[in-house]
């Protein structure tokens, strides 16, 4: 006879680097229900945007998430000039996609530790997190900071990259590409990591699509989404191909981050050398005034950006949808039918940024 | 198996990290590091503190002070950047672990008006007469 009863799984956990709690109703070791609760984090920086200057404010909204700091202010940057009537130059148009790349291979990289983790495999978390600091390395170099890069501004980019940082760069790239595909084999064939991902937190292709799941999640259920195929900064000059599995399991996922990690580095080698000569900056026209919203791919997903101005130095109001809040739903239909060891492996396949979510 | 070379590779070779703070590693010159203030160029025109987006720079022109937070400073080197005598300096050196919170308070000449020039002053009389 199976008994009934609820675990709790968080905000305390070892595979959570952030506080997201769920209740799990399981039956003997089924899990039959998730119940999450939110807001263990929350910060209320949305409504600081009525009290600091809207150049400012791009240093705020790099704080919402410290993994993807770069992308929330370039997506904050564009949204405004495209309220302002201005477009960034094209030399800071490259940099934007050059820093956001390098910010998305460290967090997939991070990500690919973290799983490996979830899933009792030290030596690769380990293995991967050392690749990862060849990227830390090169923002802390070009940017000046190693995670809260600082780089973008309303109307283009502060910091230049000289031709010997651009070819240390390309030295520090071939190291961590060698690196990434030294892991292939152990991540991708080995047998303990399909035993622990295969056939595991299956969302299929159509249940990704009406849970409205977004990023590598909805990508590893067969869908060819990414915004950066809309060709936002300058990522209509390179070749960008999107990265799509169609399993819809914990592996597809795995699989789709493990190879736009390698894309990225692809796709920063590619601006990198094709850098254009022009201004950084261009000069704004005055305070934003009116309405606009802006969408940008993140790590983990379609980041998407309200921002309403009325002329004066402060914006009215902001509204951030970040890609963790999207793919709770998917995460609370995957949960229910697993066993409880696969629950770790599962909660950590959608990338749980839980500081973005409740900014 | 396929981690099995990596692994052994890693036992033989050596160590990925430092022994920090006992081996420092050479910090990149293009590092956003402690900030100070070199306060005989100072002019005191408060820009830096009108720019910090946390506001952990207070001027006061008046008294010729300059007080810095730097525990409430993000190290976004905006107010450097923007610094009209390029007085603020960044160091590419990190601040070190510190058991107390403290304020960096620099005070230097303010800045005074100028005085006023002959042709100044028969420009300010001729604008009183209405000619």
């Amino acid at each position: 006879m199976s008994r009934t009863t609820v675990i709790p799984f968080g905000p305390q956990h070892p595979v959570l680097p952030e506080p997201l709690h769920i209740r799990l109703v399981v039956e003997d070791e089924n899990v039959v229900q998730a119940v999450p609760q939110l807001g263990f984090v929350h910060r209320g920086l949305e409504s600081l945007v009525r009290t600091k200057d809207f150049n400012q404010m791009v240093f705020v909204v790099e704080r919402i998430c410290g993994i993807c700091s770069c992308i929330h202010a370039n997506c904050y940057c564009n949204a405004i000039e495209d309220m302002l009537g201005v477009t960034a130059p094209p030399r800071a148009q490259f940099l934007r996609v050059i820093w956001s790349e390098l910010h998305r291979i460290h967090s997939h990289l991070l990500w690919l530790g973290l799983f490996a983790d979830a899933f009792g495999f030290e030596s690769v978390f380990h293995q991967f997190w050392r690749v990862r600091e060849h990227v830390m390395d090169i923002c802390e170099a070009t940017a000046g900071n190693r995670v809260i890069l600082s780089i973008n501004v309303v109307g283009g980019v502060r910091r230049d990259l000289v031709p010997d940082q651009i070819r240390w760069m390309l030295v520090q790239l071939d190291e961590t590409e060698k690196g990434i595909r030294e892991l292939t084999k152990t991540m991708l064939n080995d047998y303990t990591v399909q035993e622990r991902t295969r056939g595991i937190g299956v969302l299929t292709r159509d249940e990704a699509r009406l849970l409205g799941a977004v990023g590598p999640t909805l990508r590893g259920s067969g869908w060819e989404c990414d915004e950066r195929m809309h060709g936002y900064a300058a990522y209509k000059d390179l070749n960008f191909v999107p990265v799509v599995e169609q399993d819809g399991d914990c592996y597809a996922r795995s699989r789709v981050r493990f190879y736009e990690a390698l894309h990225s580095v692809a796709l920063v080698r590619e601006a990198l050398n094709r850098l254009p000569e022009s201004e950084l900056t261009v000069k704004l026209p005055g305070n934003p005034d009116g309405e606009s919203v802006f969408r940008v791919e993140q790590p983990r997903g379609e980041l998407f950006y309200y921002v309403r101005g009325n002329g004066g130095k402060m914006l009215e109001r902001m509204r951030v949808r970040t890609p963790t809040f999207a793919n709770i739903p998917p995460l609370l239909h995957m949960l229910p039918g697993c066993k409880l060891p696969d629950v770790p492996v599962i909660v950590l396949s959608i990338d749980p940024c839980v500081s973005c979510t409740e900014r | 198996m396929y981690m099995l070379k990596n692994v052994l590779r890693n036992l033989s070779g050596r160590p990925a990290t430092r022994l920090y703070p006992l081996e420092d590693r050479e910090p990149f010159p293009a590092y956003r590091g402690r900030i100070h203030n070199v306060v005989e160029e100072c002019i005191f025109c408060s820009s830096c503190a009108r720019l910090c987006p946390t506001g952990a720079i207070a001027v006061d022109s008046r008294a010729g002070r300059w007080e810095y937070d730097p525990f409430l400073c993000v190290y976004c080197s905006v107010c450097v950047e923007k610094c009209p005598t390029k007085c603020l300096k960044q160091e590419c050196t990190h601040r070190t672990a510190s058991v107390g919170k403290f304020l960096v308070s620099r005070t230097g000449t303010p800045r005074v008006k100028k005085a006023k020039t002959e042709a100044g002053e028969r420009k300010a009389a001729a604008a009183e007469t209405g000619g």
